[in-house]
């Protein structure tokens, strides 16, 4: 107790306040900050599990909780205190420190990236400049994925210290996934470094609003490689294999019960409200007010910042949303097809991209070109290019049918070839 | 950043570090021991980052931590190795004792080299670090230095990995013959 104190006291010493700030207002503003996101985050958390109810319920024509408030309005207050009085089990021959500390290791870096997200316009408050986010840090999104790296921690633990096959496997599977999903993650953000110059998310927004375009035109493939590398990461539909239901019972928590396993609810759904907020901001603008450069000025009066944190949330609650349409929508994928699009397409794409991306930059540079709207027009065209192709590549002959339409003579030719180059070897005692 | 908190953080995380290296080398269980080197890394991580290495600091985490540790253990929980009395790589009295001996040996190194003058040129003058920093990004640190200086040791341990790579595929490889 008496180091935490120690290092307490030494943090509030050393703390260098930001911008032009004296050191008690920029206590004040970060303490307030830092109670206010956290409530945020958290009641955000709370209110996405009814949303995930509610629009599963709309996709499936039910109607979804509805009895607990208006409408089903206070339904995760009462799950939370549900959970708080459910029993706690703890079954025989497990590793039992181990089976404790695996919620927990799940849970905490879920909540730790959320302190360098940007979250709006810095306020030019009468004691100074105030950012809208806790931690401007110097390595900007790599502490979010490093951060979010050890999450995979508390699911492997969970699923060994369980002493159960299921949850084993699950526990494989999802280390298996994620630290090959990391890979392309990483390697389609580097793109958006080499176009910010810098890692920092500030400047990435920052970048996008000098471009007059966002992200998601001028480098639409990485945005695609992160958007499918997060789904794999967040362990959602349609790669949610750790806890595949109909494969492995529920997977990695399948033993774990009341609050412990809420822990591991909560933090998937945090990862998912902190890969929105990151979609958000490295490839859609973040909170950047579109069509005025009023914001852009380095503080901004206070309704300004109000605006533009509003636009920063509608954002993310947008991502959201779409995490969860796609989980009611789409099927689970195979394993083998996880991982064949993990290692067989995204990553190599990804690499492609990056020299793609660089070659680019350094002609228009000789060129001469300004960092500007024709710099990122120049872009937007490669993109389209790149698309084009792309989708001409992985549509495989059907062009523009659905997937079940009739397939090319050449395709059924492979597949009546599959089938009679194997036949069925049947042992006399079959069916018996 | 100021010496008082420097000294009080550099003193926890290194003490941190140097009790789960402990925890690392004592523990029978291999997964506990994998979870006490995680433990290492990252209070490795914090001390780099308080040398204003912010990127090093970052990179330590990301892939010992994020990636290499979570393969040892998902190698470990898929092998499950069986009782820890036969996992103990040193048998014999005689091999304890060398092991032992190296060890001192290499504890005695350290502290020789943390006693001696490091060469002029390695040192960097107060406040530089801090400023390379506030010019070039925390990524730029690196990466200069990187792609000019060192740029031929920086190819050669390209190749070294690739060869690595391409190795560990032929011997993960199915015979198909």
């Amino acid at each position: 107790m008496s180091i935490l104190t120690l290092s307490t006291f030494a943090l509030l010493q050393a703390a260098t306040p930001q911008g032009d700030m004296h050191f008690w207002p920029w206590l004040a503003a970060s303490g307030a900050k830092l109670i206010l996101f956290f409530t945020i985050y958290m009641v955000g958390v709370a209110y996405t599990t009814l949303a995930e109810r509610k629009i599963s319920a709309w996709i499936q024509h039910r109607h979804g909780p509805n009895r607990v408030g208006p409408n089903g309005f206070f339904q995760p207050l009462a799950d939370g205190v549900k959970n708080f009085m459910k029993e706690e089990t703890l079954p025989p021959y497990v590793n039992k420190a181990m089976f404790i500390l695996a919620p927990m290791m799940a849970f905490i870096p879920a909540l730790t990236v959320w302190c360098v997200i940007p979250w709006g316009a810095s306020w030019a408050s009468p004691w100074g400049r105030v950012d809208m986010m806790l931690a401007d840090l110097p390595i900007g999104f790599l502490f979010i994925i490093a951060i979010s790296s050890l999450g995979v921690y508390g699911i492997v633990l969970a699923g060994w210290a369980s002493n159960n096959k299921y949850a084993l496997l699950g526990g494989l599977r999802s280390s298996a996934q994620m630290v090959s999903y990391e890979i392309s993650m990483g390697m389609s953000l580097i793109p958006v470094l080499l176009f910010a110059g810098n890692v920092t998310l500030s400047s990435v927004v920052n970048q996008q609003a000098s471009v007059h375009l966002w992200n998601v035109l001028t480098l639409s493939v990485a945005f695609l490689i992160y958007l499918i590398s997060a789904f794999a990461e967040t362990n959602r539909l349609p790669f949610d294999l750790p806890e595949a239901e109909s494969e492995l019972i529920t997977g990695y928590h399948t033993e774990y019960s009341a609050m412990k396993f809420s822990l591991f609810f909560i933090a998937e759904y945090a990862n998912m409200i902190t890969q929105s907020a990151m979609i958000a901001t490295l490839f859609f603008g973040g909170w950047d007010i579109p069509f005025t450069q009023a914001d852009n000025v380095g503080g901004v009066s206070f309704p300004m910042v109000l605006l533009s944190m509003g636009i920063m949330a509608a954002k993310t609650v947008f991502f959201v949303f779409f995490y969860i349409w796609v989980r009611w929508t789409l099927p689970r994928f195979r394993y083998d097809q996880l991982m064949s699009l993990g290692w067989k397409l995204l990553l190599p794409l990804a690499l492609t991209y990056i020299v793609i991306i660089a070659s680019v930059m350094l002609a228009l540079d000789a060129a001469g070109v300004e960092r500007g709207l024709v710099y990122g027009l120049v872009f937007l065209g490669v993109n389209v290019v790149i698309l084009g192709l792309l989708f001409l590549v992985l549509d495989r002959g059907r062009l523009l049918s659905p997937a079940y339409g009739r397939a090319s003579t050449e395709e059924l030719r492979r597949m009546r070839g599959i089938v009679t180059s194997r036949p069925r070897r049947l042992s006399p005692t079959a069916g018996d | 950043m100021s010496d008082f908190f420097y000294r009080v953080h550099f003193y926890l995380f290194g003490l941190i570090a140097i009790a789960s290296a402990l925890a690392f080398v004592t523990r029978k269980s291999p997964v506990a021991a994998a979870l006490w080197l995680v433990n290492t890394m990252f209070s490795l991580a914090a001390i780099y980052v308080m040398m204003d290495a912010h990127f090093i600091g970052a990179i330590q985490v990301l892939v010992y931590a994020g990636a290499i540790m979570v393969v040892f253990l998902f190698v470990v929980m898929l092998l499950n190795l069986g009782h820890p009395d036969e996992l103990s790589d040193i048998k014999g009295t005689w091999g304890k004792l060398g092991a032992g001996l190296l060890g001192l040996a290499i504890l005695a190194q350290v502290m020789a080299m943390a006693r001696s003058q490091a060469p002029k040129e390695l040192i960097q003058p107060v406040g530089e670090a801090a400023k390379s920093l506030r010019d070039l990004n925390a990524v730029g640190v690196i990466a200069k230095p990187l792609f000019s200086e060192h740029l031929l040791a920086f190819e050669l341990t390209s190749i070294l990995l690739l060869v690595a790579i391409v190795g560990a595929v032929v011997l993960g490889k199915r015979r198909s013959t």
